[in-house]
Order: structure tokens, then C-alpha cells, then sequence
């Protein structure tokens, strides 16, 4: 295993063996450690000390079920904090094959105008990977759906893509990294904290992988991975959420939209509301039956990546039977729909396909423009309006800029008060003034407000690991910190973040779990062990913030969520701020 | 549509969700069906009013509340109906 770092000042790479104190960390909690070893926290996003670091999880690449997720790691333009933002996708276990345990991108070209790419293959004779580099200029300033299919014609083979659009080009906080999903789609997004930006700002358009003829990874106790492994695939075929046919493989993660909108969690019009009377319209049901009358049969969902088999992730169809757009995720059909009071499926789609399309977060756009409209810059439910602004922050019109940097940025430009997030980053689709632990984890985390650090939805909202009542802030503090430490372990393990649904209500899928990373890596790890893994990431993340000035302090959210009660509940935001502060003080 | 067992009736609002739909024909997306139950009726009644497979129901919220089964409703009460859902 190695250490490839890209250093983009002098165009050139090394290999690195991996130190012995990295030897057991893979993914978020590798790419989180090495930003804290060698970032300044001080720095800037965009300067030449920042970094970028690549990390695939300790299973990735093996058979391990669901588990071809990518960790990229930074400190981020967006939050000033550290920041990881993962994705699923081909590019990840092709990384891993080729034995890279960390992609760092380093350094600062001389030339700024100047970008360019990367190819990344296995050199038979050498036993090792090289890199080679090509002049990628002119690929800048285009729609990644454009870019995506000259560069797989340009090489040869099997490959897989890393990129940054238009939004990443303008050194935008709102922009992401985009990877290719299992139809060649620029798709999968390790989308939040302007990572898409921080790549840029290196000039270097794509990192390339070919990984014919590389190794794989080595797993040390093969029995007992196969063992986890099996106990693993059982669980995730028997749930009923992730099994063949069952709620994410039917209707996506769209299937959230009715259940927040009942539960009176669903965050409308810029937060001022907890239901959308036009919610149904932009779920995963609708998603389906859309599907279904356009394309005249039932459409099931695919996989993001190799080995997935849960397969979550729709396409949405024209009347023409021509592709709109993959894929509609929950946050984005509530970012672009319920956020913004549209409830048209049509340009919803239209939207997410924009987002992509520029290298834009979709979470983080929505939340944007609930702000520009809250503003008056276009008036809720203006799907229209909201499609032209969208084109105006991927050309970088001088409003376009504005919004390009983020819900935060448009808040304090247009004079809004009742701005949606925490560290700077847009809050996801969940109301915490209505589901109490998940606005502690959006609060706490160290990534800025982030509905993934600590899904407490799956037992407030879902009754999955048992049922907690979502309006209470009793013990919700100890059940985001847990939720928080398990997530850094599994962003780690490579696997995808939906196998907890399976593990957290069947023993032996967790079990199985611990097993296979005990399998691969040869550690006799328990249940306590990976909580404790998952903390100690935590902790070092928390002490970059702190070390880059984000203390204790912006574990806030914003005011206007204690002032102004939310109906359908009329409650306001009641966690003490000793309940938050709690999560990491008795971490 | 009634339900008997009682000489007073109160009427409830129902939303059904994902596959439920597909035991009830009328439960067209954004569709609210009403429905007549007797007074005193549980929220397993209105299940079984409808038929719903016992092992898909997982979740019901009774005006925007968690509700267990046999949670008694009341005249005017709005429910939503799920099977197991995930997503995020």
C-alpha cells in the first residue's frame, strides 16, 4: 500500500509507503488524520497549503456487498472547517486495487490559467502505479456531461473519472467533485463543502484511473471475511428497506418526502413551514409512477457503483422516453421542491440535471435559492425562475457568484435573517424544531450541517433501532454522539451508509460487519472497539476545527429556530445548549 | 365508506404510503380518502378496515404524531400509513 502524492507545483509524483501509524486507517478516517497532520488549519481553502486527500475504506474493492465508497478530504472554502464528503462510485475501488491508500493532491501550479489532468495506471514491469499528466484546458468552462464522454474516448480500457465543473472552476463553496457512475453518467458527487473548488484551485481537471492488471487488496483472514460478508449480504437481501424491490430499490431515497411531510419534519419555504401541500408530487412514489406511465412498465432502481445491492438510485424519464436525469435523491427532490414551495417533478428533474451538469451540491443550491426567494429575488414556487438562476451560477453572472457561494454568503448579501445553517454549511431535509437529536447532529458536527454525520432519523422518524419520539430532546444528545462515532466508522469501512438500516435491526448483519473489516485488515475489533475507532475520528476533526477557530461556540444553531415555532408542531428549537455541548465533552 | 361495530361514527382522513397503495385501489398519490369508523376505533381498526398485510405496516402517524396501534382516534384525525422506509 502507498501514499501517492500529486504535487502540482512541479508537476510531478511520488510513492510513499504508509507509515505504521496509518496502518489501520482507511477513508474518512485517514483523510481526516493526514488534513490534520498537514494542513494549517489557518490556511486558506484555496491557497497553496491546503490539500486534497483521496481515500477509499478498508473494504473497498474486495466482494464485500455495498461498499465502493470514496472519502475526499480538505479543509473546506465553504465551513473554514475540515471537511469529508464521500461518494460511490467505480473510481473508488479502482483506487484500492492499485494499492493507493491515499491520493494527496498538493501544491500549486505557477501557471494558473493552465489545468490539467491525470492518468493513473498499474505499470506491469514496476509492480507500482504511475501517473501521467496531460493538458486539460481545454476541457474547462463545459457542461461535465460534455467532458465526461471525449475523456472516455480519449482512453483506452476501463476507466474510471474524477472531476470538477464549472462551479469548482469558479471557486465557488457550492461545488462539488464529481465521479462517473456505472453508466458513464458524471453523477456521483462527493458533493458538500466546496471540495469541488479546492481541486480546482490545484488545476487539475481530472484524476484518471486504469486499474488493468493492478492486484487488489489483500485480505488476511479470508474465512472470516467471507463469513461477515455472507451474514452482511443476508441482512441487506432480508431487511425491508434495502432488499430487492423493497422501499430504496422501489422508490429511491425520495421515499423519505411523505414521511417528513406527515411527521410535520419536512422543511418548506425556506424553514417557515414543516409540511408542503404539494409533497406527494415530488416523492419517490411520484418518481415511480411517473416512470411507469412514460416508460410503460415499473421501473426499478440500479446501482451507484459496483457491488451495490441495494441499487437506490432512480433515472426519471421524459414523456419521450429520453433520459431527464440521474439520479433524484431525497435531498435534492426536498432542496429544489418542498425548500423552494415546487411541487413540479419536471423541474425538479431539470434542476438536479443543472446542478450536475455545472458541479453544483444540490442541498447546498436549494438552500440558496430558499434564501434569494425568501429575499424576493424570485418568488416561491417559481420553478422557472429558479431554473434561470441556477444557469446563473454556473455561467458566474456577478448574482450567479453570489449564490454560487453558498446559502450563507446569499443570506448576508440580500439582508435575510432566517438563514439556514450551521458553520456555514446549508442544513439537509430535515427539520430539527420537529425532529430534535438530528438538529443536535447538525449542530455538533464537525462537517457543518450535515444530516449524514448522525442520522438520528432512522429511530425518530423511521423506528428503525427502535422508536424515539422526534419532538422530545430527551437523551438526544447521547444518541447523536453515538450515531456520530458508528458513522465515522462506517465512513471509514468503505461500505455505504444505508447498510445501517440492515445492521442496526439485525445482530448478525452488524456482526458481520465487524467481521469483515476484521477479515481484511487482521484486527480482532469489537462492537466497542469500532465505536471507540469512529470517536477517536471524531476528535481529530474537532481538533483541526478548533485549531482553525471553529470552537465550541458555533455548535449553535441559527437563532431564528429558538424564536419562531414551526407548525404544524408550532415548536421552536428547546436542546439546551448543554445538551450540545455535551455530544463531544463526554465523547 | 363505513366501518361497523358502533351506532356513532366519527370520520378519519387516511394516507396511504409506497407499496400500501397497492391494496387500495382509491390511494392515488396525494389522494386523502375518508372514511367512516365507529367511535372509539383504534388505529389497528383502520388498518384493518383496509386490509393492510399486518407485517407491512410500520409506521403511523396520527396528525403528525407517532402513533402504536392501538392508539385510539379520534373524530377528524388525519393518519399516514407506512411500510418499512429508508432513504437520506
Amino acid at each position: 500500500m502507498w501514499i501517492l502524492r500529486i504535487d502540482m507545483k512541479e508537476l510531478s509524483y511520488k510513492l510513499e509507503d504508509v507509515p505504521e501509524r496509518y496502518r489501520l486507517l482507511y477513508g474518512r478516517a485517514l483523510t481526516s488524520q493526514m488534513i490534520f497532520d498537514e494542513v494549517p488549519p489557518l490556511c486558506h481553502a484555496l491557497g497553496p497549503n491546503n490539500k486534497l486527500v483521496f481515500s477509499a475504506g478498508i473494504v473497498t474493492s474486495t466482494s464485500a456487498p455495498t461498499s465502493a465508497r470514496v472519502s475526499v478530504g480538505c479543509k473546506s472554502p465553504l465551513t473554514g472547517g475540515i471537511k469529508e464528503a464521500n461518494a460511490g462510485t467505480s473510481w473508488a475501488p479502482d483506487l484500492a486495487s492499485m494499492r493507493i491508500r491515499a491520493l494527496v493532491i498538493e501544491g500549486f501550479p505557477e501557471q494558473g490559467e493552465k489545468y490539467w489532468g491525470t492518468f493513473i495506471s498499474w505499470d506491469k514491469d514496476a509492480g507500482k502505479p504511475k501517473v501521467e499528466f496531460f493538458d486539460a484546458t481545454g476541457y474547462t468552462g463545459q457542461d461535465v456531461y460534455d467532458t465526461f464522454p471525449k475523456i472516455y474516448e480519449r482512453f483506452e480500457g476501463r476507466i474510471s473519472i474524477c472531476s470538477v465543473g464549472n462551479a469548482g472552476e469558479k471557486s465557488y463553496g457550492n461545488s462539488g467533485i464529481v465521479f462517473n457512475d456505472q453508466a458513464k453518467r458524471p453523477s456521483r458527487y462527493a458533493g458538500r463543502g466546496g471540495v469541488g473548488a479546492v481541486l480546482a484551485s490545484k488545476r487539475l481537471k481530472f484524476i484518471i484511473l486504469n486499474e488493468k492488471g493492478s492486484p487488489g487488496v489483500d485480505i488476511v483472514d479470508k474465512p472470516l471475511f467471507d463469513e461477515g460478508r455472507k451474514k452482511m449480504i443476508d441482512a441487506i437481501r432480508s431487511h425491508a428497506i434495502s432488499k430487492p424491490k423493497g422501499g430504496l430499490n422501489s422508490y429511491g431515497t425520495a421515499v423519505l418526502v411523505n414521511i417528513l411531510n406527515e411527521a410535520g419534519g419536512l422543511p418548506t419555504r425556506n424553514f417557515s413551514s414543516g409540511r408542503f401541500e404539494g409533497a406527494a408530487k415530488t416523492a419517490g412514489e411520484a418518481i415511480f409512477e411517473t416512470n411507469k406511465e412514460r416508460m410503460g412498465k415499473e421501473i426499478y432502481n440500479h446501482a451507484c457503483s459496483p457491488g451495490c445491492i441495494i441499487q437506490c438510485s432512480n433515472t426519471y424519464y421524459n414523456t419521450d422516453k429520453t433520459e431527464r436525469t440521474s439520479c433524484i435523491e431525497y435531498e435534492s427532490t426536498w432542496s429544489l421542491g418542498a425548500n423552494l414551495g415546487i411541487d413540479d417533478l419536471d423541474d425538479i428533474a431539470t434542476m438536479v440535471q443543472l446542478c450536475n451538469a455545472y458541479g453544483l451540491d444540490t442541498i447546498e443550491t436549494g438552500g440558496t435559492l430558499g434564501v434569494a426567494m425568501e429575499a424576493g429575488v424570485i418568488p416561491f414556487g417559481d420553478s422557472k425562475g429558479a431554473i434561470n438562476l441556477i444557469h446563473e451560477m454556473g455561467k458566474g453572472t456577478p448574482l450567479g457568484r453570489i449564490l454560487g457561494s453558498g446559502t450563507e454568503t446569499t443570506g448576508k448579501a440580500f439582508g435575510v435573517r432566517r438563514v439556514p445553517t450551521v458553520k456555514g454549511q446549508s442544513m439537509p431535509a430535515y427539520e430539527p424544531r420537529a425532529v430534535k437529536g438530528i438538529g443536535i447532529t447538525y449542530a455538533t458536527t464537525t462537517m457543518g450541517a450535515d444530516h449524514t454525520a448522525g442520522y438520528t432519523i432512522a429511530p425518530e422518524i423511521l423506528g428503525v433501532s427502535g422508536k424515539s419520539d422526534p419532538l422530545s430532546p430527551e437523551g438526544k444528545a447521547e444518541l447523536s454522539r453515538a450515531f456520530q462515532a458508528t458513522t465515522a466508522f462506517i465512513d471509514s469501512s468503505g461500505h455505504c451508509l444505508f447498510i445501517a438500516f440492515p445492521i442496526l435491526d439485525i445482530a448478525s448483519g452488524f456482526e458481520g460487519f465487524i467481521q469483515e473489516c476484521n477479515g481484511v485488515l487482521g484486527t480482532n475489533w469489537t462492537a466497542a472497539d469500532i465505536v471507540a475507532y469512529g470517536a477517536n475520528v471524531l476528535k481529530v476533526e474537532r481538533a483541526f476545527n478548533e485549531a482553525a477557530g471553529i470552537k465550541a461556540e458555533a455548535d449553535r444553531l441559527p437563532e431564528f429556530m429558538r424564536l419562531e415555532p414551526l407548525p404544524p408542531h408550532n415548536q421552536v428549537f428547546d436542546v439546551p445548549d448543554s445538551a450540545l455541548d455535551a455530544v463531544f465533552k463526554e465523547m | 365508506m363505513r366501518v361497523s361495530g358502533g351506532d356513532a361514527t366519527m370520520k378519519v382522513k387516511v394516507r396511504l404510503f409506497a407499496n400500501l397503495r397497492d391494496y387500495v385501489p382509491e390511494a392515488k398519490i396525494g389522494t386523502t380518502l375518508e372514511v367512516d369508523l365507529r367511535e372509539g376505533a383504534l388505529v389497528k381498526d383502520l388498518v384493518d378496515h383496509y386490509q393492510l398485510p399486518a407485517e407491512l405496516v410500520k409506521l403511523v402517524y396520527v396528525n403528525a404524531i407517532y402513533r402504536e396501534m392501538d392508539f385510539q382516534l379520534r373524530d377528524g384525525d388525519e393518519v399516514g400509513i407506512f411500510p418499512p422506509i429508508g432513504g437520506g
